[in-house]
Parts: C-alpha cells; structure tokens; sequence
C-alpha cells in the first residue's frame, strides 16, 4: 500500500474517513491523471476541487488570456491575472491549494490535429468547453481513444451533464447528432450566465471524476442530468446507446476527427 | 483462553490523538492487515473510546476486546472484517 505522510493523512482526512473511499481510495486518487479542457466557468471549480483532492496529474488546456468579464464566474482567476494565460492563472491556484500534485498546462485550442496526443496522457477527460465544436470534438476523440469523459455545458440559467464511458455508455452524439449551425445557439458573451450556476455544474463534474476513478457510486453514464436554477428543479434524462451512432455506433462515419467550420478560438467576446 | 491473551498482529498508540484523527490512523492500519488480522489501538477515554470502535464496526470490523489501561486509555482490539 501507498505510504501516506502524516500531512497527508490530515489533507485527506475526510475522504479517508469515507467507508467508500478509505486509504485506498485517496491513493487511486493520487495516482489518478485527469485532462481539463477550458479553464473558464467550469474549469475553474473542477481544477480547484481536483487540486484538493489530489488529484496527481492534472492537465489543463485553454488558449485564453483572463478578462475582467470573466471574474463573476471564473473564481480560478483574480483580478490581478486579467491579461494573463488563463492556463498559469489556474495552474498557480492548484498548486496554492496543493502543492504536491502536478499540474500541466496546454495553452492551446483543441484541434482535430492535437487532441488526440494530448489526451492519451490521462485516464479521464472533463469538457468544461463553452463551444460545440470542441464538445464533439472532445466526444469523438475520446471515443477513439476510449477515454471516459465528463460532458457539461451551462447558459443563462440552465446546466446539463452526462458522463460518457467509451464502449458502455452512450456518447455525446448518439443524442446530439452534430453541433447546431453557427449562430444558432447564443454562448455565454452574447446571452449571459448566472455565475453560481458554473460552480454548481462543475463541482458535479468534479464529483463524478472522484467517483470514476474511486469507483464508487453510479456514474451519470446513459443519463443527461439538467437544471433550471430559476426553479431549482433537477432533471435525469435516460439516454440509449445508438447503434447508428455515427463515431460509437455499428458501422461509424466519423473515423477521423475534423475541425468544425466554426472556429473554436473565435467564439469569444 | 482470556481475551487479554490475543495476540495483535499490529499496535497503534493513539493516545493524545483526538477525533476523528485516531479513526484515520485505525483505518490506515487496518487497510495494512489482512482480513482475520487483528489490530491493537489505543485510545483516550471520552470521545475517542466512544467513537472509534462503533465506527470500526460499522465498517465491517469486529471489535473482540477493550480494556482500561492503568492511565485511563483504552485499549481496543479489532479483527479486520
């Protein structure tokens, strides 16, 4: 078994105390690598919450500098960090809260050209995009790669998140078949988010990163969870495998990744 | 055979050690055991010797003796479940 400082074991005290998690646990979860993409809204409670829960391996890719318009939401970021890479901004949080944990930076747009590489390195993906081509792009490759993954997206006031196990679960496009038209869908900048809602879907995708690689509980795999914050009312949508998925299913069409014609870098402000 | 004669396969001194401290340190120790092993604790009285072997056994452990030492601690022994 994994040696554990006594710093260590106080740091990890309460998830040790968990009768489902235990030393065992928290030493999965130390061995653990987890690849963040976006470091914005929901990058910024996931990094935080995988940083303390030390996570070992925590990469993080973003090719954004920090904006003042990001501050009511991103709370990774402070105002001192406007202008900066949003990458070191979150890299230097983590490592505030946790030192021992190893944090890599990928400042950089995902592209059907690089994503691949970089997502090998790490057992589970976290979508934390404000974009759907880098959503499907995330889907397809990690299906290719059959690295899990942690789907969310959140506007105005709603939030959504599923979980994708490649080969057991259905994927992000066995129910959204391919990103809406340009323009159709207004993002964050044009249609405003109500901040706290970043944290409430990203802390339950930072959740569901713990479960995974603890193996505890029941995944949000074949579930889309939503909410509405105006109502507070949570929603559990079953969702099916398909065998005419396109990437997942019998006889896939997409066997190469592509670059959505909407730029993924261009979408912002 | 009195229970005062089991052999523990591993002791922690917990003394001084508070709540729920003293359950993270038992736990570390039992996850090193196999199961049937036992492990020896001690534990100060009040809150630790109160809490710490109810906890175990919700845990699936078995708590097979507890006395008082001579300075008012605990001495706890509990079979890995």
């Amino acid at each position: 078994m994994r040696d554990f400082s006594e710093a260590q074991l106080e740091r990890y005290s309460r998830h040790i105390l968990l009768q489902d998690v235990g030393v065992e646990g928290q030493a999965k979860l130390m061995e653990a690598r987890v690849l963040i993409v976006g470091a914005g809204g929901l990058g910024a409670p996931i990094g935080l919450y995988l940083a303390a829960a030390g996570i070992g391996k925590i990469g993080i890719v973003d090719g954004d500098t920090v904006d003042l318009s990001n501050l009511q939401r991103q709370v990774i970021h402070f105002e001192k960090d406007i202008d900066t890479p949003k990458v070191a901004s979150a890299r230097e949080k983590m490592l505030a809260i946790n030192p021992e944990i190893e944090v890599v930076t990928y400042q950089k747009c995902l592209r059907a050209d690089n994503i691949r590489e970089i997502i090998r390195d790490y057992d589970f993906v976290v979508d934390g995009t404000d974009n759907f081509p880098t959503k499907f792009l995330v889907n397809d490759a990690c299906v290719m790669e059959g690295i899990p993954f942690s789907h969310g997206g959140i506007l105005r006031f709603d939030g959504q998140t599923m979980t994708v196990v490649p080969g057991k679960s259905p994927c992000y496009r066995c129910t959204f078949r391919q990103p809406p038209p340009p323009d159709a869908v207004p993002t964050c900048s044009q249609a405003g988010v109500l901040g706290a809602i970043a944290g409430m879907l990203g802390t339950i995708q930072a959740a569901e990163v713990l479960k995974f690689v603890t193996g505890v509980g029941d995944l949000l795999t074949g579930t889309l969870l939503t909410f509405d914050a105006k109502t507070m009312d949570f929603k559990k949508i079953k969702l099916h495998k398909q065998k005419n998925c396109p990437v997942c299913g019998e006889a896939p069409t997409i066997t190469e990744l592509y670059d959505e014609e909407q730029a993924v870098c261009n979408l912002h402000n | 055979m009195t229970k005062a004669k089991i052999q523990a396969d591993a002791l922690k001194d917990c003394r001084g050690v508070g709540c729920p401290m003293n359950l993270v340190y038992t736990k570390v120790e039992l996850a090193k055991l196999q199961a049937g092993q036992i492990l020896e604790i001690h534990l100060d009285d009040g809150a630790p010797i109160n809490n710490v072997p109810g906890s175990a056994e919700k845990e699936g452990h078995r708590i097979i003796g507890k006395k008082q030492l001579p300075d008012g601690a605990w001495s706890v022994l509990i079979e890995k479940g």
